[in-house]
């Protein structure tokens, strides 16, 4: 199973017709700004009785398995990025954030053997990744005419989206896995490793920790706007989260999925082949 | 393997809760909220003590045991933050507390939408012992408990609930209940990798996954009502 059979089955717009090129990816930016907002919708108060009867709303199309080839693909994602941000010298070495990267950065490697061995014959190979997006990041300070300084602060803030597309497309994949127990455990346990993770990066880039409404926060480019769409949901199987706090504290006490499909776009966008 | 059932989803409902044999009944037994309390498997040794139930019902009873403990102790936190605590500190400590008690109430409430009020875990009533809340290491290194203990009780009774919809809604909390981990491990020891340090994630990269038969006794140390888990692993 190649990466290019599952952007297929997961993307519905099929980003594979785009020819390579800086305008297509920024065509596809543009495409893809609508991502998410179906999500709303999908995460409509129902009340919990309701819920409780109806085995598909949190179902999606995916089996097990491609739930994990997507795992798959995001942890590759992750793992290539962090293994070249640590290899360019865009990071600060010797202080708090070389020590985070390097343990996210193992982290993730970890992910892609542990998936790796869980699918077997079922793995796909590693796609091609361009970090740039064609020419729209240098997250590596590859490009001679960007300063380091922005180059790390895109690296950053990539990272960011990285790891809050992580935990938002784990948790649309859970329930995909309720087939699958000892898969489900491990997905979850990777799942709130990857929150971890968001978590430092966030606070690394003067943030909260967790996502409030569906802001992505000073710094981050427009581009990133899909990984937060949907995040602003203050119903909660029909309780009003808002009600106590306010909507920024509701919203930020619950994280939402990502389906496959807006998770697999987000990622196409970093993806040659 | 699935087959496709032709049948309403009430009935099908109807069928598996009475072909349902103990635990495991899900939301089958949730939906039936006329149930008699002596409908629990019928092993609960002490009637005056209160069991969190069999099924999903049995779980989300548990995951709101365990929102109570956090939201109180966040609550106390809240009330008299400790000498010479940082702006930063509190916000953090603010906005837990915050999120706590919403999940808390969102347990509640979504527990009281499919269970009769004797199947509702109470609220429950806590001592934190010589626990001095005036003490900046004292309280972290208690939330940076609750929170990991938190995140290994989620992750491991995502397996033990068979209705989709309550696996979601408990992966959206387990999430931001590792945020909060991170951000409390990251107070603690700034400038490290204890935010995901290795006394937590192991060699594979997978953070802990606990048992409610491992949790509860733990989190038992601050609890003073008495409640089995009688249904659960």
């Amino acid at each position: 199973m190649n990466i290019i059979k599952l952007l297929e089955h997961f993307t519905s717009a099929n980003l594979n017709n785009i020819p390579e090129g800086a305008m297509s990816r920024h065509q596809a930016f543009k495409h893809f700004a609508n991502i998410g907002k179906g999500i709303a919708m999908a995460a409509a108060p129902l009340g919990v009785a309701a819920m409780a009867s109806s085995k598909s709303h949190a179902r999606t199309m995916e089996t097990p398995t491609e739930a994990l080839q997507l795992a798959l693909t995001l942890e590759y994602l992750e793992a290539e990025y962090y293994q070249m941000g640590l290899d360019s010298g865009v990071i600060p070495t010797g202080g708090r954030e070389e020590k985070v990267f390097m343990q996210i950065s193992k982290h993730e490697t970890a992910h892609v053997d542990f998936l790796i061995a869980g699918l077997g014959d079922d793995a796909i190979d590693k796609p091609t990744f361009d970090f740039t997006a064609g020419g729209a990041f240098d997250p590596f300070n590859e490009d001679s005419n960007v300063s380091e300084a922005t180059s790390y602060a895109q690296f950053l803030a990539l990272a960011q989206a990285f790891e809050d597309t992580g935990v938002r497309a784990y948790k649309g994949q859970a329930a995909n896995l309720m087939d699958a127990p000892d898969l489900l455990k491990a997905a979850l346990q990777i799942h709130s490793v990857e929150a971890r993770h968001a978590s430092e990066v966030r606070r690394i880039r003067g943030l909260k920790g967790w996502i409030v409404q569906d802001t992505r926060g000073d710094g981050m480019p427009e581009a990133a706007q899909p990984v937060y769409d949907g995040e602003e949901v203050t119903m909660q199987a029909g309780f009003n989260t808002a009600t106590d706090f306010g909507a920024d504290a509701g919203t930020e006490a619950y994280d939402e999925p990502l389906t496959g499909t807006e998770a697999t776009s987000i990622a196409s966008l970093f993806i040659v082949t | 393997m699935k087959k496709i059932d032709v049948y309403p989803k009430y009935n099908r409902d109807r069928r598996s809760f009475l072909k349902a044999g103990g635990a495991g009944l899900a939301a089958a037994g949730l939906l039936l909220t006329g149930c008699s309390d002596d409908d629990d498997g019928g092993n609960n040794p002490d009637p005056d003590v209160f069991d969190l139930g069999s099924g999903d019902l049995a779980v989300l009873n548990y995951a709101y045991a365990l929102e109570q403990l956090e939201a109180d102790f966040y609550a106390k936190v809240f009330s008299s933050f400790y000498a010479g605590i940082t702006t930063e500190e509190q916000t953090i400590l603010t906005d837990i507390y915050y999120h706590e008690v919403i999940h808390r109430n969102f347990f509640k409430a979504a527990i009281s939408g499919v269970a009769s009020e004797s199947q509702i875990l109470p609220e429950l009533e806590f001592d934190y012992g010589d626990l001095d809340f005036n003490d900046r290491s004292a309280v972290l290194a208690t939330a940076k408990a609750l929170e990991d203990t938190g995140v290994g009780a989620y992750n491991g009774a995502g397996n033990l609930l068979e209705t989709p919809e309550y696996l979601l809604i408990a992966g959206k909390i387990v999430s931001v209940e590792a945020r909060h981990a991170s951000a409390i491990r990251s107070l603690i020891n700034p400038d490290s990798k204890d935010f995901a340090g290795d006394d937590i994630v192991d060699a594979s990269g997978l953070d802990t996954a606990k048992l409610p038969s491992e949790i509860i006794p733990v989190a038992a140390g601050f609890i003073t009502t008495p409640f089995t888990a009688n249904n659960l692993p």
